[in-house]
């Protein structure tokens, strides 16, 4: 008979600390996650499958459905991918792997990893466990669903506008979007190439920091990856002295944060003032402003050239047809849905001749504004700080039909990730019993400054990560 | 009117490094089909390229040969249209910032050299081979079903681009052949144009004589040897100045060559322009060589074969020169004269004996050849072809071969060409009112009469005196 592992509460700290003290084995503790998956995911969907017994000494892991897993099915989300089942593993998969994490299995995407809500997800959305009525966010809801119904210890996602950040946030977890090129990309269905990365997200920032320290480092199938230039530290200071925290003066003007939000995030500063940091107002005017068109300019381009792939030839379903062309243009029409067919079209007509200067390369030039105001802000300070996302978790539906509206979610997170410098969200507080994630913003592989600032933060803040359904 | 064509030449040459342009799958040919690939030569999810660094240097070595401008600071893009051949829906290759630019290739003419522009040599990834089974045009459209091996697909694959500075189709014939052996030489590509290694498209519109003006081009696809495209080449021009001359006007076409006929016929024209929709290929860095190595490549390039044509024409003659150069054959022709052998006739021996026998260059032995070349009219002609053929047999000795002597003794073969002339009397007349050209003929007919044993050059000195020369 399996012990009996609490997983709702488990860190994936501690679920290493059992496994290596013996107190369970590997595969016990696999079982009571199946069990709970079993158990609650009936009402959740995060996984899309899950894995009955996987190879690996260590405790589990459950993947974002866009990361190529060897031998078990990878759809990304997407009806043109199912049964598709990779010959290879991403190295993300392959170092967890390497790790001895079992995989628990797959979890839940948006299609193609675009969307807010994994509404766009061919196979249904996922729920949030604090409210099933409610969106988990997206597009890694299946993910942050699982950690924060205790259905995986800890997961990875991919974020290109805040796909990790933002479900991170509505879900009442630790999610970290690392620097751009310190994970690689290999094996990762891509969406938006210049912006996808590969992230954690667990219950604590110690269990995201060593979560990273596994996957992070360069990777000789992906030319974009770097080394790190220093080893992760699990954060474990408990003070913030001296630390300078930049709140971006454009935040206070935002009708789009809720006031619940921003209360949660102003109570956090405070207590980041009283832990010893320094709290001051930097100055992203052109961020707010020009960042949100600036990546549906670049993301939608990117993605039409990395979509093009999907013709029915080598992998997926194929429609008939009675030529090539026939074939291809069937199986694309009943293989993608709406989202992804919205941005093909929109990415179509930015690369076009005579529209590319006016749109993708005006927009790679509004970039490097970005970075240059990011990096003029972090001289002054160590880390930027903003609420995650604007809003608590929303009811399955309410953006479903406005894909503007949908993709205004993305507004806080999306800056940063066009800079490619890192971010991490940590739970904050509650507004109308929902989780509000505080997102700190660090410097080019400033990862290690993100992990103590959070974790001192976590630490003072003291949030419950079990969803206050599940409380006894 | 006088006209005059202008031609520029598309080149792809398929590098043979040991991998392809973005993967360690192996680059070959002739392998099962589909056995040579990966998930990032089959466009699966999330795979990713890896620039091939060997490709790059042999690209930058390509154009310092070509005496191009090389880029500190080259990029690849993503070129997209939607083919099965082309497995992630676009092809990267590099585009506004190519590796090579500005260069030229230098023809050696009896009047000084041609100097051709090469506007660039860029590095881009092959598509995979596509066979269309049924329909007529063996096209796409109108196939019953289509085959496609991905064996092929992510080899590297230079293209090189000439300035419309070539004359004519002899020229571009000549052109292509001394760019080949430089690729050969340089030791990046087999160039063999049978197994498609080097793909030529020729752009070709015509003009007044002396004029500067350049009218509408046409492209010429699917010509797979240098003679064919000369034929293809010479056949356009002809179109096109009949075209203008009966008051029409050339339109912008694509032709393929058909080898069989001769026959130039146009692609179906597409019902709107090509948009690429190129933009940089993010998952690739900038291809930046470090000046020492494009330093050291340039030390290290070898002595290309135009100089060495003019080098070698100073102690033969042009013709003679090229033809030994863009064959390969000079530094054989070198080692054989050093070591004894008459320029002429070794040069003559070795483009047409040697090389028509099929012999290995590389294994022939330099003296054993001047021997036999110094012989050649001593010993019989079928022993002469015999010793020729063996010449790249490990070991070969001469000596054998030349104890056997042709028959000189001109009593001896007096009769035989007697002979000869009197059983043909209309060449004989033929010969005697000027075609002196029919003296290899008598010669030949003597030498089949011996079983090639006579010495030719006295049957020949024979046959004109007889028919007093």
């Amino acid at each position: 008979m399996a012990p009996v592992v609490d997983t709702l509460r488990l860190t994936a700290e501690d679920a290493l600390a059992l496994v290596e003290r013996g107190d369970v084995s590997s595969a016990e503790l696999h079982a009571s996650y199946l069990e709970a998956i079993g158990e609650r995911d009936g009402e959740l969907h995060a996984y899309l499958r899950t894995v009955e017994s996987a190879e690996g000494a260590s405790i589990p892991i459950a993947l974002k459905d866009v990361i190529s897993t060897k031998g078990v099915e990878t759809t990304a989300g997407s009806k043109i991918l199912s049964g598709y089942t990779p010959v290879f593993d991403a190295t993300v998969a392959a170092r967890c792997k390497a790790a001895g994490l079992t995989l628990l299995g797959k979890t839940n995407t948006d299609e193609f990893a675009m969307g807010s809500s994994t509404e766009n997800s061919a196979w249904g959305p996922s729920h949030n466990p604090w409210d099933p009525t409610l969106v988990p966010g997206g597009s890694g809801g299946g993910t942050a669903a699982a950690v924060s119904a205790g259905l995986a210890p800890w997961g990875l996602g991919s974020d290109t506008g805040g796909s990790i950040k933002q479900p991170s946030a509505l879900c009442g977890n630790v999610g970290l979007r690392p620097t751009y090129g310190t994970v690689s990309r290999y094996g990762v269905v891509a969406f938006a190439s210049t912006l996808d990365q590969i992230g954690p997200v667990a219950k604590t920032v110690r269990d995201v920091a060593l979560l990273y320290s596994i996957i992070a480092g360069r990777d000789s199938n992906d030319s974009t990856t770097v080394e790190l230039p220093e080893p992760v530290r699990l954060p474990d200071a408990e003070r913030l002295d001296g630390l300078r925290i930049g709140v971006p003066k454009q935040i206070e003007s935002l009708d789009a944060i809720e006031s619940g939000v921003r209360a949660a995030f102003e109570r956090s500063l405070e207590l980041a003032r009283e832990l010893g940091a320094n709290v001051g107002e930097c100055d992203l005017p052109t961020s707010y402003r020009y960042g949100m068109p600036c990546y549906y300019l670049v993301a939608p381009a990117e993605a039409s050239s990395n979509l093009a792939r999907y013709d029915g030839v080598r992998y997926g379903p194929r429609a008939d047809g009675a030529t090539y062309d026939e074939m291809v243009e069937r199986t694309r029409d009943e293989g993608f849905g709406a989202e992804p067919k919205r941005r093909i079209m929109l990415g179509t007509y930015a690369l076009s001749a005579g529209y590319y200067d006016a749109f993708y390369g005006q927009a790679q030039k509004v970039r490097t504004l970005l970075i240059r105001e990011h990096r003029e802000a972090l001289s002054k300070f160590d880390v930027i700080a903003t609420p995650t996302s604007p809003t608590v978790a929303f009811p399955l539906g309410d953006k479903a039909a406005d894909p503007l509206a949908m993709y205004a979610c993305d507004l806080l997170t999306i800056p940063s990730c066009l800079a490619g410098l890192p971010g991490l969200s940590i739970p904050c507080g509650l507004s109308d019993d929902l989780p509000v994630g505080l997102q700190l913003l660090g410097p080019q592989f400033g990862e290690n400054t993100l992990f103590r600032a959070g974790h001192a933060l976590e630490q003072a803040i003291g949030f419950d990560t079990v969803p206050l359904r599940w409380r006894s | 009117m006088k006209w005059e064509p202008v031609i520029g030449l598309e080149i792809h040459v398929q590098l043979k490094t040991r991998t392809k342009m973005f993967c360690r799958c192996p680059v070959g040919f002739g392998a099962g089909e589909n056995t040579q690939t990966c998930p990032v030569c089959l466009g699966f999810p999330g795979a990713l390229p890896v620039m091939n660094r060997r490709a790059i240097e042999w690209t930058v070595l390509l154009g310092l040969a070509l005496g191009c401008e090389i880029a500190d600071h080259a990029m690849f893009s993503r070129k997209h249209y939607p083919y099965p051949d082309l497995p992630k829906g676009y092809q990267i290759s590099q585009y506004d910032l190519p590796s090579c630019t500005n260069g030229n290739v230098v023809l050696p003419t009896a009047d000084g050299d041609r100097v051709i522009g090469i506007v660039r040599a860029h590095l881009e990834e092959d598509a995979a081979k596509t066979v269309h089974i049924g329909g007529r045009t063996g096209r796409i459209g109108g196939a019953d079903y289509s085959l496609i091996d991905f064996n092929r697909g992510g080899t590297p694959l230079v293209e090189i681009v000439t300035a419309p500075d070539i004359g004519s189709a002899d020229e571009a014939k000549r052109v292509l052949q001394l760019l080949r052996q430089t690729i050969v030489e340089l030791g990046i590509s087999d160039a063999e144009m049978e197994k498609g290694a080097l793909r030529v498209d020729a752009n070709v519109s015509v003009r007044p004589s002396g004029s500067s003006e350049l009218r509408t081009r046409t492209e010429l696809k699917n010509m797979n040897s240098f003679n064919y495209i000369a034929r293809g080449i010479e056949a356009e021009v002809e179109r096109q100045i009949a075209v203008w001359e009966s008051g029409g006007e050339v339109q912008q076409e694509t032709y393929d060559f058909d080898a069989a006929t001769g026959a130039l016929s146009p692609r179906r024209s597409k019902e709107e322009a090509d948009d690429y929709r190129y933009f940089p290929e993010p998952d690739l860095v900038p291809v930046e060589p470090p000046a020492v190595l494009v330093e050291r490549l340039r030390s290290e390039l070898p002595e290309l074969p135009a100089a060495r044509i003019r080098r070698i024409e100073a102690r033969l003659d042009l013709d003679r020169a090229t033809v030994l150069v863009t064959g390969g054959l000079d530094r054989l022709w070198e080692e054989t004269v050093t070591v004894g052998a008459d320029g002429v006739a070794a040069a003559n021996v070795i483009a047409n004996t040697v090389v028509g026998a099929g012999v290995e260059i590389g294994a022939v032995a330099p003296a054993e050849l001047a021997r036999l070349v110094e012989a050649r009219e001593l010993i019989p002609r079928a022993t002469f072809d015999e010793a020729i053929a063996k010449l790249g047999d490990p070991g070969f000795k001469a000596d054998p071969y030349l104890a056997q002597e042709a028959v000189s003794d001109a009593a001896e073969l007096e009769p035989i060409v007697d002979a000869i002339l009197e059983a043909n009397p209309g060449q004989v007349e033929a010969y005697r009112g000027g075609k002196e050209g029919l003296l290899g003929f008598f010669v030949g007919q003597v030498m089949k009469e011996t079983q090639g044993k006579a010495n030719p050059r006295v049957v020949s000195e024979l046959v004109r005196a007889k028919l007093g020369g």
